[in-house]
């Protein structure tokens, strides 16, 4: 304890780690830590892959697949008149992109909220966060945005497309809301006490004495909401909106080329889950230095 | 809130405890303590580990709220309502064990962010004041630094240079040299008799019990909630009235 808060505060980003934001943030951290990794694990990892490829292609020329990964292109971009212009699945994946990007807008400041809520001394206020916590993490996201887009979107008056995104946004903002809520619990008291001593109201204090030491605690675990939020956005194909997997699964239907379609599919998320956790990487390094040099 | 007149200021005490009972959970931790600090005055606080000492102090300014009894600091009577607990606030510094620097914040920032936020000043003239207390506590030359390029000397006099930025008119301490390595302590406690000369009331908690009899006015000695001894350093230490006190004082000055 001697060593001042800083150490402190650097050995409670472990126990941040809550059992959700341990599970959220194991995939978008993996293909990151290939970097440091050393050759004996990327030599297994290669051999793991290739297996995994021949499995692939022995299962698909047993069931004699016929592979056609040149009439996946126009699904990507299409040449027209020397032209290039975006095929259906990069349509989708901009639909993909937009409806999670507003989800993240808004489930943001609504984690933030309710994570203020859940930490005040009213009875009232933190129940109201618990329940909503509760019930979005309790339930499924598919029935969510059956009951968002049948009842709640009907009654409010809402399109599709909102009622994904609102959707998307309450569920991923109640888990933003617990990572939050950690990361200001893992400052530690003394600073809270400071603060109040000087005095500093409680405003002040969240603004520029908590928030501030709870960011740095608070990124790497919410990278994993956004990465999850690209990832559940496919859940807004049930309602007709067409997304990138909605366009996948047309084409797969209209074409039967399952196997390039929906691995062509999956590698587009990854592009851009792999990159979103590229920038949070970058974005923590900066944070951790920005914040005791 | 109350505020007295001002000739009353003068000969009203500058902390009043009357029977303040404290619990925590069944654990009676206060147990009706009544203590008078006049303006001015040096109280040092001793007494076993677990006694309440901290418990007290941190009830002066309402870091720990008491269940019983009345807390009155420069006239303003400590109750739930936010608002007095900020005018109380307002006029008591605090000194921690552990500093509690803020680690984000430059030396410099720790000494003007409240000046900016709670007492409206310009950032020019904060710095100018933060600046004034950081050669008071001889570091000025670390006002760029971060806290956690500060040794522990230098972290605890930051923290008093930071409380005395705000102008309190009583200052708190509890256990300021306890986590520092020995030969940090006496910079601190230069600082604090500094400080006890300039006439500021001050309460605290601490074993220095070499500093105690230079600085004090009086000595409260406690023990399991209750003030067992209250009275001046010379008969104190010669001739403790209770056991507990003697006791604890061979113990301490065993050391
Ligand atoms: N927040 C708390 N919750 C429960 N018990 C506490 C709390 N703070 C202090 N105590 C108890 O109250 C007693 C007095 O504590 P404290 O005032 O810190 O003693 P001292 O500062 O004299 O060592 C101790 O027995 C301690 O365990
Ligand atoms: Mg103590």
């Amino acid at each position: 304890m001697v060593s001042g808060p800083i150490k402190n505060d650097m050995s409670s980003k472990s126990r941040l780690a809550s059992p959700e934001a341990g599970a959220e943030i194991a995939a978008p951290t993996a293909p990151l830590r290939l970097q440091a990794a050393k050759w004996p694990d990327l030599l297994a990892f290669a051999i793991f892959l290739g297996l995994l490829i021949l499995l692939v292609l022995r299962g698909a020329s047993a069931m004699d697949y016929n592979w056609q990964w040149t009439r996946m292109m126009p699904y990507i971009v299409r040449n027209v008149d020397g032209q290039l212009i975006p095929g259906l699945l990069l349509k989708g994946l901009r639909v993909t992109l937009e409806i999670s990007f507003f989800a993240m807008l808004i489930a943001l400041p609504l984690g933030l909220a309710t994570a203020l809520l859940n930490l005040s001394k009213r009875p009232v206020s933190v129940f109201i966060a618990r329940l909503y916590i509760e019930l979005i993490r309790n339930t499924p996201i598919l029935l969510q945005i059956l009951i968002f887009y049948f009842i709640v979107a009907k009654v409010i008056g809402i399109d599709r497309w909102w009622a994904g995104v609102l959707t998307l946004a309450l569920y991923e903002g109640a888990f933003a809301a617990e990572i939050i809520r950690g990361a200001i619990l893992a400052v530690s008291r003394g600073q809270w006490e400071a603060a109040a001593s000087l005095p500093l109201g409680r405003i002040d204090t969240y603004r520029f004495i908590v928030l501030p030491q709870a960011l740095p605690l608070m990124v790497p675990p919410l990278t994993g909401v956004l990465v999850n939020v690209v990832k559940h956005s496919s859940i807004v194909s049930v309602i007709a909106i067409f997304d990138l997997t909605n366009e996948g699964r047309s084409i797969a239907t209209d074409t039967f080329m399952s196997f390039e379609v929906w691995l062509t599919v999956a590698a587009l998320y990854l592009i851009v889950t792999v990159s979103l956790s590229l920038v949070a990487a970058w974005l923590e390094r900066k944070l951790e230095h920005g914040s005791s040099t | 809130m109350n505020r007295p007149e001002n000739d009353m200021l003068q000969s009203s005490p500058a902390i009043e405890m009357i029977d303040v009972h404290k619990w925590f959970g069944n654990f009676h931790a206060l147990k009706g303590v009544t203590l008078s600090v006049g303006a001015g005055e040096r109280v040092v606080i001793c007494g076993p580990s677990g006694s309440g000492k901290s418990t007290l102090i941190r009830s002066i300014n309402g870091l720990e709220p008491h269940d019983a009894g009345r807390i009155t600091v420069n006239g303003f009577t400590l109750t739930e309502n936010q608002r007095d607990l900020f005018a109380v606030r307002r006029e008591v510094g605090m000194v921690f064990q552990q500093f509690n620097l803020f680690p984000h914040l430059t030396v410099l920032e720790n000494c003007v962010l409240a000046q900016t936020r709670s007492r409206g000043r310009t950032r020019e003239e904060a710095e100018s004041i933060a600046m004034e207390y950081l050669h008071r506590v001889r570091i000025p030359e670390q006002a760029g630094k971060y806290p956690a390029r500060l040794s522990g000397g230098q972290q605890q006099r930051v923290a008093i240079a930071r409380s005395l930025c705000m102008q309190p008119k009583v200052m708190l301490f509890d256990e300021p040299t306890s986590a520092l390595d020995p030969e940090m302590i006496s910079e601190v406690l230069d600082v604090m008799t500094d400080l006890a000369s300039s006439g500021m009331t001050m309460v605290c908690v601490t074993h220095e019990m070499g500093f105690a009899r230079r600085v004090a006015d009086r000595i409260v000695f406690m023990d399991e909630g209750i003030i067992v001894e209250d009275d001046v350093p010379s008969r104190f230490f010669e001739s403790p009235t209770s056991a507990r006190a003697r006791q604890f004082l061979s113990q301490i000055l065993a050391h």
